[in-house]
């Protein structure tokens, strides 16, 4: 959902680079045009320029590391800064409390609270095995208290049945009641959408939130909203306690700004996104992986993760001693890749992951990578003799037809194969030299679609 | 409905009040701030960045507040130097924005019910503004049948059908998980059937991005085509004003998939402005049809651009401009 403050960030600070050292002079066309992305991505405008300042006063009379470029150390300073705004850690919610732990959710209309509130029972009820049991006090909208009860037993979570004609007040008190017989852990209260100026209804938000007394309450805001969230954000604080945020809809292309805004003007973290339609759609919120999102850094730490996770350590270790030891990448180390892409769920997922591909087209990377591709490819290689592994160069033309007959391919795909293994062969040469960009460009040579050269 | 809240305003406010102060809010950053900016003398650079600023609080978006502050320059070089009339300048160029995008829906009345297709991503106000819509337009002495197209979300039918109960008309619907396009072209055929004249149709919300959903309401579309050829006849997109710069992806997508006749503008009771009509007005020139300023039966108008530029920039609202 960063993906263009991303694209943004990273175009200006590259210009940057070969200016040696930050001034305040070639800074300020960039934190202008920093200023107007972020403007941009609907982050408000009194968070923007609390940050501008913030970094402006870090960069003049600050040393600057000598292996980083201007643009580098500029992208880093942002990066602490957004860190800081988005408060710093993944938070998970606290459950080691007196049960029953009440959740209270509120926020504007349509900023998707029933759907949050059940999507968080659900992760309480799988992961942690809680007793969850859903309330509604959503007078006010037709149905809400009917949408709340059917997801409620959808997801195998307790609802306590309330009224429309009732009073919010009474419901609560009623359901506390309630849940102490029912022995819940976790009450989670839905509340009706409000406007923050709407004077009435924030007084019987206010009512609600005093009766209840909840141990948490999330207020829920769409990743779409515009610059007014810092002013309902702010409303809402002032009225009750908001002991964190949750950020709906990301699986939208918002920038995402009112996230920086709001967890900014609460002090408060944010908890968790919601990600998608489905009803365990919800993640925790990593601000670290944010932070780095929208700055051009790609999700790293994840893919990171699932690497470590999928990628056979020995094998890899092995390819890395062998090509150390100046030895050759053959086949047999072609074959091991591939069958480790298709281990990781093919190109398009970890490209999903990687800086700046947002703008790739996926379905024609997948096309060329997926898996049907890859396994054809190994196919190719297991139809070679050991020897040909070995040593590529002794395929000649009348090997390539043997080896298309016994892989059932044509001796074009044969080609394309001894291709992309030179090209591979040569990025890994460049690799255990230990150079990132040389094997940036190794990877243009490669059949890459447009998008990645 | 039974709550203290809908019973606090009994007396409704006429329509200019109720969108100024709707439009107002309680930190109305461009009344304080423009009125401050303005009564100053010098225009400068800073002075006009100040301007550039407080038009992007008000989620105009960066391109359009640079169209506006360009033109402000202009019309300076020509005119004379007062305050005054750099706001009017101001609202001038606003209204020359909305212009080409005041045309009011007008229902014609054909043997053909006149389909208004109601799409927008989750949480807009779709479904709220159906009921709006069935009172404003059997107040204007149309029929109207609603057809239940959100099969997706739990309750969307029920909270539809109660929406029907408040109007008297009738809801087409089938249970939760049916295909939409289906309940869509039952409702159809009995709009036909007994000479109804408008069909509101409902459809869950979808976020742009997810293409598997925008090829569904095509679908929706091709359908309701086969049974009239000018069906639909209004694809209206629903927008929360409250929405920051990815309104305009949005409609910029919903556009390209589905060729979006008319705009209305949800939640304008809040604090937000909604400016980003301006930057959808300008670049995508779609009519704007209605706002929404409240949850109540009444609470649908027809856009103004008088009134609602003059409710952003806190100018006092002028019947003659109707």
């Amino acid at each position: 959902m960063f993906a263009n403050l991303t694209e943004r960030l990273s175009s200006i600070t590259r210009n940057l680079q070969g200016k040696g050292r930050l001034s305040n002079n070639n800074i300020k066309d960039t934190l202008r045009e920093i200023r107007l992305v972020l403007l941009e991505a609907d982050v408000a405008l009194p968070v923007v320029k609390n940050f501008i300042e913030g970094i402006r006063e870090e960069v003049v009379g600050s040393k600057i590391e000598k292996s980083l470029t201007p643009g580098q150390a500029l992208i880093k300073i942002i990066h602490h800064k957004l860190i800081d705004l988005f408060g710093n850690k993944t938070i998970e919610l606290n459950l080691k409390r007196p049960s029953p732990l009440v959740i209270m959710m509120v926020g504007l209309q349509g900023s998707g609270k029933t759907t949050t509130a059940a999507k968080l029972a659900k992760r309480l009820i799988d992961i942690e095995k809680k007793r969850v049991m859903l309330v509604s006090v959503d007078v006010h909208r037709p149905a809400a208290i009917l949408q709340l009860n059917r997801l409620a037993n959808e997801i195998g979570a307790d609802f306590f049945n309330s009224e429309d004609t009732q009073n919010p007040k009474t419901i609560v008190s009623s359901a506390l009641k309630q849940s102490q017989r029912s022995q819940s852990d976790i009450i989670i209260i839905d509340t009706a959408g409000r406007m923050h100026v709407d004077d009435s209804m924030m007084a019987e938000i206010s009512e609600v939130y005093k009766e209840a007394s909840p141990s948490e309450t999330f207020f829920v805001i769409d990743s779409m909203a515009g610059q007014d969230a810092i002013n309902s954000a702010q409303a809402f604080s002032e009225r009750l306690d908001i002991t964190g945020i949750i950020l709906t809809k990301t699986d939208g292309d918002a920038r995402g700004g009112a996230a920086l805004s709001v967890s900014q003007v609460t002090g408060k973290s944010i908890f968790y996104l919601g990600v998608g339609e489905k009803i365990d759609d919800i993640e925790l919120f990593h601000p670290e992986r944010m932070a780095s999102r929208i700055l051009g850094m790609g999700d790293v730490l994840s893919l990171v993760e699932e690497i470590e996770a999928k990628v056979d350590r020995k094998q890899s270790e092995r390819l890395a001693n062998k090509l150390k030891k100046g030895k050759k990448f053959d086949l047999y180390d072609l074959k091991d890749q591939l069958e480790q892409m298709i281990g990781m769920g093919g190109m398009s997922a970890i490209l999903d992951k990687l800086p700046n591909a947002g703008q790739l087209n996926n379905a024609a990377v997948s096309k060329q990578f997926d898996e049907k591709q890859l396994k054809r490819q190994i196919g190719i290689i297991n139809s070679m003799t050991p020897n040909e592994r070995h040593f590529p160069k002794t395929i000649n033309g009348s090997r390539k037809r043997r080896i298309a007959a016994g892989s059932g391919l044509q001796i074009q795909d044969i080609n394309k194969l001894m291709k992309q293994h030179v090209q591979m062969e040569r990025m890994m040469k460049k690799m255990s030299g230990g150079k990132m960009k040389k094997m940036m460009r190794g990877l243009s040579g490669m059949n890459l679609p447009s998008g990645l050269r | 409905m039974t709550n203290e809240h809908n019973d606090i305003d009994d007396k409704p406010k006429n329509f200019f009040s109720r969108l100024t102060s709707a439009l107002k809010g309680k930190k109305d950053v461009l009344k304080n701030n423009l009125v401050n900016i303005l009564t100053t003398n010098k225009i400068n650079e800073d002075l006009l960045e100040e301007i550039e600023t407080e038009l992007i609080i008000a989620d105009i978006g960066v391109h359009t507040t640079q169209k506006i502050i360009n033109q402000l320059k202009e019309k300076r070089k020509k005119n004379s130097k007062k305050n005054e009339d750099l706001k009017h300048n101001i609202r001038d160029i606003m209204l020359s924005i909305l212009e080409p995008v005041s045309t009011p829906l007008i229902i014609k009345n054909n043997d053909d019910p006149f389909v208004i297709l109601m799409i927008g991503v989750n949480g807009a106000g779709k479904t709220t503004s159906i009921g709006k819509l069935s009172r404003y337009f059997k107040d204007q002495n149309h029929s109207v049948i609603l057809a239940a197209g959100d099969t997706f979300r739990a309750a969307a039918i029920e909270q539809l059908q109660v929406w029907g109960q408040r109007n008297k008309i009738e809801v087409i619907s089938q249970e939760t998980g049916a295909d939409p396009g289906a309940v869509i072209f039952d409702a159809h055929a009995s709009a036909k059937a007994k000479k109804i004249n408008v069909l509101l149709a409902d459809t869950a919300g979808r976020l742009h991005t997810q293409t598997g959903l925008m090829d569904e309401l095509v679908k929706i579309k091709k359908i309701l085509n086969k049974q009239s050829d000018a069906a639909p006849h209004e694809v209206m997109l629903v927008l929360d004003a409250s929405l920051g710069q990815n309104a305009l992806i949005q409609a910029e997508k919903f556009n390209e998939a589905l060729g979006i006749t008319g705009l209305i503008v949800t939640k304008l009771d809040g604090s937000a402005k909604g400016g980003i009509v301006l930057s959808i007005a300008d670049k995508l020139k779609i009519p704007i049809r209605f706002i929404g300023i409240g949850e109540k039966l009444e609470d649908m108008q027809v856009f103004n651009r008088h009134d609602y530029v003059n409710a952003l920039l806190n100018l006092p609202q002028n019947h003659q401009n109707n």
